[in-house]
């Protein structure tokens, strides 16, 4: 499926470690974002962006990684922020807007992230934005003579936005370590792709820019894993950015405010479900007897113990104190 | 001490804190080679090359949007855009990213960094080389905007712009760059963002402006002293966060005031200062506040005549503080 042959080395082989990490960074953000619909439907949450379906493409790119690098996600990547180490606690509090919440003290909508120590940039909601932002990191790190690479992800609606053009043409002019990673789920909210663009692939647009353009199966965390990969040792290289587009799907709607039985039948999003990453991650480490069965349930009896945990401590954890609205306006 | 332009003052200032800090650089249209449209940057790339004086492609959103990547990794970007005119594609980066990311980030995050652009009219900019946008961005807090008036206050208010810790516009009066000239202290030194300068003292009004407006009402103030009429002049210098305590102070030592500004007059800049008198100093005043100011159409014509119309200018100023004491 790889669109553009770009010569790299592959990756070295993930140990058996890494990729049982891998699968329960999956199985994690799954069921953060399962249990988060949950709340929202309860009256529990006011607002959920899920991420369901794209599990594979952003704990492949968000793992791929190094901790010097800059993660500048989008706000659906909870999959790349748990990679980096975000936890359930962590998910949980921010959807309750509390003030322990690490990424905004309670101040921004969850799937805003940020997070400093981890080199994840803080996000806002018009699409596009951080695309900028991620040559400029780059920029100033290559000053340094450092060798990090700034990643950043989109959906592929966002690859209509301006900013998205500019930051592709900055990059390539500079030869940049930037990755671009579009996830595409095939809709920007409701409009379906070919209403936003008159190109098949994405990454078909890279070649307008100069630069390596890469499609993969956004389902298999290996191949998302291993472009990820590839694309950034090229940019550490010197040889500048890549345009990744990893082929996905939300099998939820856009948030819990939309309904997608406006935009797109059942029948389509059954056939999705069946494609899920997560089922396709579980039949790998079992086959290759990286789990056993029971190793296996296990881990999401785990996983499920530890959203609970998470659920229960944020709901009592205390709300930001109100005086402090008017606080980091500017530098104290 | 020596005389020189505005637009000097600009260029040292640059220069300096370049040559003092190497996290400083610069980025926008023409500013390599050419030194920028009005040279502000001349002679900057031959002494620090093309990776800290860097030739943007042509967009203001991406130059706007790049300089905040590099501020959020340890640099400290001085982002120019050509003409304030030109700043609306960046707008986004600006108000939803520059101004928000700390306190979005509840402080894990922030940007030092300043963007600068010629904004203003008289010069037959027309109406894409005239405008003032300032008041666009007064209504964002988190940003700083900082306007000088003389060459020293260019120098040193963009010394200290360079060396804060969040986001300032520094808005330079085109007009300004080659018209008024005034004494550069050598040697380093920064005038502080947040304080207005009083240009002159007097007893009967108080005329506040800002950037070519200032100097205007200086040249006003000096008409009106010939008639006996005795005008202070307040330059703002900085439009957010406005010195309050120095206007109010006028007020209640000369208990009238008229404020000008180029910009269109309604939500107009000065219209702050006359709620912040009306709210804090009401009972001081001796007659109703007054505003002097560019009128409520798109833009600036090119032709002269309507240009002129379009302006403030000395005589003007001088007009309408004879009509507010009088009244």
């Amino acid at each position: 499926m790889a669109r553009t042959k770009a010569r790299a080395a592959a990756a070295p082989a993930l140990t058996a470690e890494a990729i049982r990490k891998a699968y329960r960074d999956m199985l994690l953000t799954r069921t953060i974002d399962e249990r988060q619909w949950v709340l929202n439907r309860a009256g529990k949450a006011p607002f959920v962006i899920p991420c369901r379906g794209h599990e594979a493409a952003q704990v492949g790119w968000g793992s791929a990684l190094r901790p010097t690098d800059f993660f500048l996600p989008y706000y659906r990547d909870l999959g790349v922020v748990v990679a980096c180490g975000y936890t359930a606690r962590q998910a949980m509090l921010s959807l309750f807007g509390k003030a322990e919440d690490l990424t905004s003290g309670g101040r921004q909508m969850p799937g805003h992230y940020g997070w400093r120590e981890r080199h994840i940039i803080t996000g806002s909601s018009p699409v596009g934005t951080q695309v900028l932002h991620a040559v400029g990191i780059a920029y100033a790190s290559r000053l340094r003579g450092e060798d990090a690479v700034a990643a950043t992800a989109l959906g592929e609606g966002t690859t209509s936005q301006g900013d998205f053009h500019e930051a592709l043409n900055w990059a390539s002019i500079f030869k940049l370590p930037v990755l671009f990673i579009v996830e595409n789920n095939e809709y920007a909210i409701s409009v379906p792709q070919h209403k936003e663009m008159a190109v098949q692939d994405v990454s078909e647009r890279a070649l307008g820019y100069g630069m390596a353009g890469v499609t993969v199966d956004g389902n298999d965390f290996f191949a998302c894993y291993e472009a990820t990969f590839q694309a950034a040792e090229r940019g550490r290289r010197g040889e500048g950015p890549t345009l990744l587009e990893f082929k996905t799907y939300r099998t939820v709607p856009h948030s819990s405010d939309d309904d997608d039985r406006a935009y797109r039948t059942r029948e389509e999003v059954e056939e999705w479900k069946q494609k899920d990453p997560i089922t396709r991650m579980q039949a790998h480490v079992l086959a290759e007897g990286i789990l056993t069965k029971e190793e296996d349930e296990a881990l999401w009896r785990e996983v499920r113990a530890e959203v609970d945990e998470a659920i229960a401590y944020a709901e009592q954890a205390p709300y930001p104190k109100v005086e402090d609205l008017h606080r980091h306006v500017y530098g104290e | 001490m020596a005389v020189k332009n505005l637009i000097d003052g600009v260029r040292e200032a640059m220069h300096e804190e370049m040559a003092r800090d190497g996290r400083v650089v610069l980025l926008g249209e023409d500013v390599g080679v050419r030194g920028g449209v009005f040279r502000a940057s001349e002679g900057l790339v031959g002494e620090f090359g093309e990776e800290r004086v860097i030739d943007a492609p042509l967009g203001e959103s991406g130059i706007v949007g790049v300089a905040i990547g590099m501020a959020l990794n340890g640099l400290r970007p001085i982002a120019e855009i050509q003409f304030a005119d030109f700043i609306h594609p960046a707008f986004n980066q600006i108000v939803s990213e520059a101004a928000k990311i700390r306190y979005r980030s509840n402080n894990d995050f922030h940007v030092p960094m300043v963007i600068r652009a010629p904004f203003g009219g008289g010069v037959h900019g027309a109406l894409y080389h005239s405008q003032s946008v300032e008041a666009f961005f007064m209504h964002v807090p988190g940003l700083k905007i900082v306007v000088p008036s003389t060459p020293a206050d260019a120098k040193g208010l963009l010394k200290s712009a360079v060396r804060d810790e969040d986001p300032v516009m520094f808005f330079e009066h085109k007009r300004t760059y080659r018209l008024v000239r005034g004494e550069i202290p050598d040697g380093d030194y920064t005038v502080p963002i947040g304080k207005a300068r009083t240009v002159r003292e007097g007893k009967d009004l108080t005329i506040f402006a800002y950037g070519l407006m200032a100097v205007f009402a200086e040249q006003a103030a000096g008409e009106l002293e010939k008639e006996g009429i005795s005008a202070e002049v307040i330059d703002l210098r900085t439009l957010l966060p406005l010195d309050r305590d120095a206007i109010l102070s006028s007020i209640g030592k000369t208990h009238r005031g008229l404020v000008v500004y180029e910009a269109n007059r309604t939500m107009g800049p000065g219209a702050e200062v006359a709620a912040l008198i009306a709210e804090e100093a009401l009972y001081e005043l001796d007659a109703p506040v007054r505003r002097l100011t560019g009128p409520d159409v798109p833009a600036m014509p090119f032709n002269t005549v309507q240009e002129e119309h379009f302006m403030p200018s000395p005589e003007k100023i001088a007009h309408a503080a004879r009509e507010l004491l009088a009244s």
